[in-house]
């Protein structure tokens, strides 16, 4: 059994990793104990002849501690879980000199708006590349998510990033990568026929060969433009 | 407490004694014909639901070859029975809805709450017969248009068995129209069978109590189908009120969910998720209440703390009620609003906490008789426990990021419904089966059904946690486009065996179950040495039930108790040196 998290290549993905391990911890703990005295109950106290059960009715020391205990885990649990929550998905926590992109999502494709070379979205220089994510490393990526015809989910599993693309809204998102290399882009809500194939593929680079193939990707699109 | 209105129901009772064969088995007003009738019609759900889980399931794990027995399927479905994506958007949604709203909801809602609640509470039968009749009447045309949308032009609905818009309102976008309309008309009329039921269900445990039935009395069932049925009329209407404005959506051209009309798809996931919630208790609560019946009954020792079940039941059914927000955490929804629905959720994992170590401590010191009923209700115990952890996972945002929408979700919702709610029905009819027919099921095939399921069941759906870790998505047509979930193509192979296996193993309890019927030892009135008034009347019990209203002396736990003969104490004994009453001064039938 193989109870841990693919490898995580984004800088808030430790925080929500740890968490995972903390209540795989606390899960496993409570697990075997509660199975072990069930199994064991079941054979200590199996019917015999001549035994007689025990006549209990209850005991409220009992209720209290079985209640205050798992209540006082699962608030501390809550609470541990809220900040990290925060410093993923709260808007006001984008980082300000993040790299700006739009991702429109639609039956069964995600469309990528990339700024070009002046850095800025809504100018000339932008150009949109079909389920190819492009982003340099170590820098903070903000991408404003859409979605034109039903709802579908971006879905980042080595970014530990997902979240509705939803119709009619625009929803923050943003990550940091912390390694180069090719990773997955998935849909994770059921779009249609073709959610299976709704897939894209994630390249983080190095500063440098990001900004040249933007440059070189813009002037592309800026050529075709002017055809 | 009203006597008249049993005096009133049991003298009709009585009249119709003996009715023509269509009024005793068709149109019964009958509460345990009603439920029979239930629990035949969601049987056949279950297993249909079943097999589409497992046609499902076999393209998942070999995907693009040809589903053995696939020939017999049309070209819109399965050419040459290789299967269509679209057919397998469809076995998806249909699956979840024939297990939900047609098999799990009224196996509980429908078979026990209808059988159960007059034979414990001692009363004749519900408070209003016909509208009983009428549930079950209304229900089935509700089922038959749920099958119908198979075979109309483009198939089945395809959007999910939660429907979320724009994919479930808009034709073009899920490439079914029809059978998206007929599933939310086929809904909105399964919701009025629903209400008719809880109605019924609320005031006959208000009214029709036996003497000396009070509240602290009641076994426990009672209090969850009681608690169950208050859930069901407050939620359903809610998803009835969604599921008319869907559709509305699709063939009037209004725009409730869609946001180029001005709607706003979250909307709809705000209200089904609303009665979302509260739903997954109604199909939870009624196994929690039968289940510590079972348990008490086969350890011979009271329920451990009673009043702190009661409690629990209770409190499960109100913060039920404002955890549902944490089906949309990643939705779009204000994530301030997701921190506030972790907080519930977590704290809604307390009283299901209580209960279980209130099973444990049933056991404990216990003289545990193993019979099929207790082995499953053991199970359940078992399983709960692992649907209730993996439920921690979802509940912390954060870790929900990963985890949403992935097989991680798939096992938890099958550890809760199947390893839960499931195994407790199993239990469950195997306990009552002989008040229902008057016959015992069959102990060995029993036996073996129940580990035969107990094994597949686990080596099923266990793995399925580790394909979501892996970042399996769910209802995936063909999980080989994505390099990531290459590697786990051998475990999605090894988890269909297994479910094919589980499904075979079905065929025994179906076996068992028809045999028994008609062939199995005859049971009689209190097979179970239980203490509880369904076990005073005879099995099964004739139409009205009672041949005297039951007078109740004490609790239904009083197992093992100091000073009595046996280890059971039945509700109804007068106490010791006390005289039976006098047949006459009670309530004439």
């Amino acid at each position: 059994m193989n109870w841990s998290l693919p490898e995580n290549v984004s800088t808030f993905g430790a925080q929500i990793d740890s968490i995972y391990y903390l209540i795989l911890g606390i899960t496993a703990v409570i697990f075997f104990a509660v199975e072990a005295l069930l199994i064991y109950f079941i054979i200590r106290y199996r019917h015999k002849e001549g035994r007689k059960a025990a006549y209990i009715q209850g005991s409220t020391r009992l209720e209290v501690l079985w209640t205050a205990i798992p209540l006082l885990i699962l608030v501390l649990l809550a609470f541990q879980s809220r900040s990290v929550w925060v410093a993923v998905k709260d808007p006001a926590r984008i980082p300000p000199d993040a790299l700006e992109l739009r991702v429109a999502a639609k039956q069964f494709e995600w469309n990528v708006t990339y700024p070009g070379p002046d850095g800025r979205l809504g100018t000339a220089d932008d150009f949109t590349r079909r389920s190819q994510l492009r982003i340099p490393v170590d820098r903070p990526v903000r991408i404003t998510l859409t979605a034109e015809d039903v709802i579908h989910s971006f879905f980042l599993p080595e970014f530990r990033v997902k979240q509705d693309a939803v119709p009619g809204m625009e929803i923050p998102v943003w990550f940091q990568a912390t390694r180069t290399g090719e990773f997955v882009l998935g849909c994770a809500e059921l779009c249609g026929l073709g959610h299976y194939r709704m897939r894209g593929t994630v390249t983080v680079q190095t500063a440098e060969e990001f900004d040249a193939w933007q440059r070189e990707q813009s002037t592309q699109a800026g050529a075709a433009a002017a055809n | 407490m009203s006597a008249t209105a049993i005096e009133h129901v049991g003298a009709h009772a009585v009249q119709h004694g003996d009715l023509p064969f269509i009024r005793k088995y068709i149109f019964s007003t009958d509460h345990k014909v009603i439920g029979i009738q239930f629990l035949i019609m969601s049987l056949g759900f279950l297993l249909v639901g079943g097999l589409l889980a497992l046609t499902m399931r076999w393209q998942i794990a070999w995907p693009g070859r040809a589903i053995p027995g696939g020939g017999i399927l049309p070209e819109t479905m399965a050419p040459g029975g290789i299967m269509l994506p679209e057919f397998y958007n469809s076995l998806v949604t249909m699956h979840g809805t024939f297990m939900i709203f047609f098999a799990i909801m009224p196996l509980l809602v429908g078979v026990f709450a209808n059988y159960l609640i007059p034979l414990q509470i001692g009363a004749p039968d519900m408070a209003f017969p016909r509208l009983n009749m009428a549930s079950f009447w209304t229900a089935v045309p509700a089922a038959l248009l749920m099958i119908a949308s198979f075979f109309v032009e483009g198939g089945a609905a395809a959007a999910g068995w939660t429907s979320y818009p724009p994919l479930s309102a808009v034709a073009e976008f899920s490439g079914v129209s029809t059978g998206q309309e007929l599933w939310c008309l086929s809904l909105i009329i399964l919701g009025f069978s629903s209400l008719m039921g809880a109605v019924n269900y609320i005031t006959t445990v208000i009214n029709m109590r036996a003497p000396g039935m009070t509240w602290f009395r009641l076994p426990l069932p009672v209090w969850a189908l009681f608690i169950t049925a208050i859930l069901v009329l407050l939620a359903v209407p809610i998803l009835t009120g969604a599921l008319i404005l869907l559709y509305f959506d699709q063939v009037l051209g209004t725009g409730f969910y869609l946001p180029e009309r001005g709607g706003q798809p979250l909307l709809w996931q705000h209200l089904f998720w609303f009665f979302g919630h509260p739903e997954v208790y109604i199909l939870i609560l009624p196994p929690m209440g039968m289940v510590s019946e079972i348990l008490a009954n086969g350890a011979r020792k009271p329920v451990f703390g009673y009043h702190a079940m009661v409690i629990a039941i209770c409190a499960i059914a109100f913060l039920g009620w404002i955890v549902w927000g944490h089906h949309m955490f990643q939705s779009g929804m204000n994530p301030m609003l997701g921190s506030t629905f972790m907080v519930t959720t977590m704290i809604i994992a307390v009283p299901s906490a209580i209960k279980t170590f209130n099973w444990l401590a049933t056991l404990w010191k216990g003289d545990i008789h193993f019979t099929v009923p207790v082995a499953h209700a053991l199970a359940f115990v078992g399983m709960f426990v692992i649907g209730g952890l993996s439920g921690v996972f979802m509940a912390s945002t954060p870790v929900d990021i990963y985890i949403h929408d992935t097989y991680f979700i798939v096992a938890h919702i099958h550890y809760v419904l199947f390893g839960g709610s499931l195994f407790a029905i199993f239990g469950a009819i195997a306990y009552w089966f002989p008040k229902m027919f008057g016959r015992m099921m069959n102990d060995r095939l029993g036996w073996i059904h129940f580990w035969l399921t107990f094994v597949f069941y686990n080596l099923t759906f266990f793995p399925m946690h580790q394909l979501g870790l892996g970042g399996m998505m769910r209802r995936l047509y063909d999980p080989t486009q994505y390099p990531h979930l290459e590697p786990l193509q051998p475990l999605n192979r090894f988890v269909t065996v297994n479910a094919l296996l589980l499904g075979a193993a079905q065929l025994l309890f179906v076996a068992n179950f028809l045999w028994s019927m008609f062939r199995g030892r005859k049971a009689v009135a209190n097979p179970w040495r239980a203490n509880s008034l369904e076990w005073s009347a005879p099995s099964p019990p004739p139409h009205g039930n009672f041949t005297v209203t039951p007078i109740v002396y004490r609790g239904p736990y009083e197992y093992s108790a100091p000073g009595a003969e046996e280890d059971y104490l039945p509700q109804d004994r007068p106490p010791a040196g006390q005289p039976a009453p006098a047949p006459e001064l009670v309530p004439a039938q």
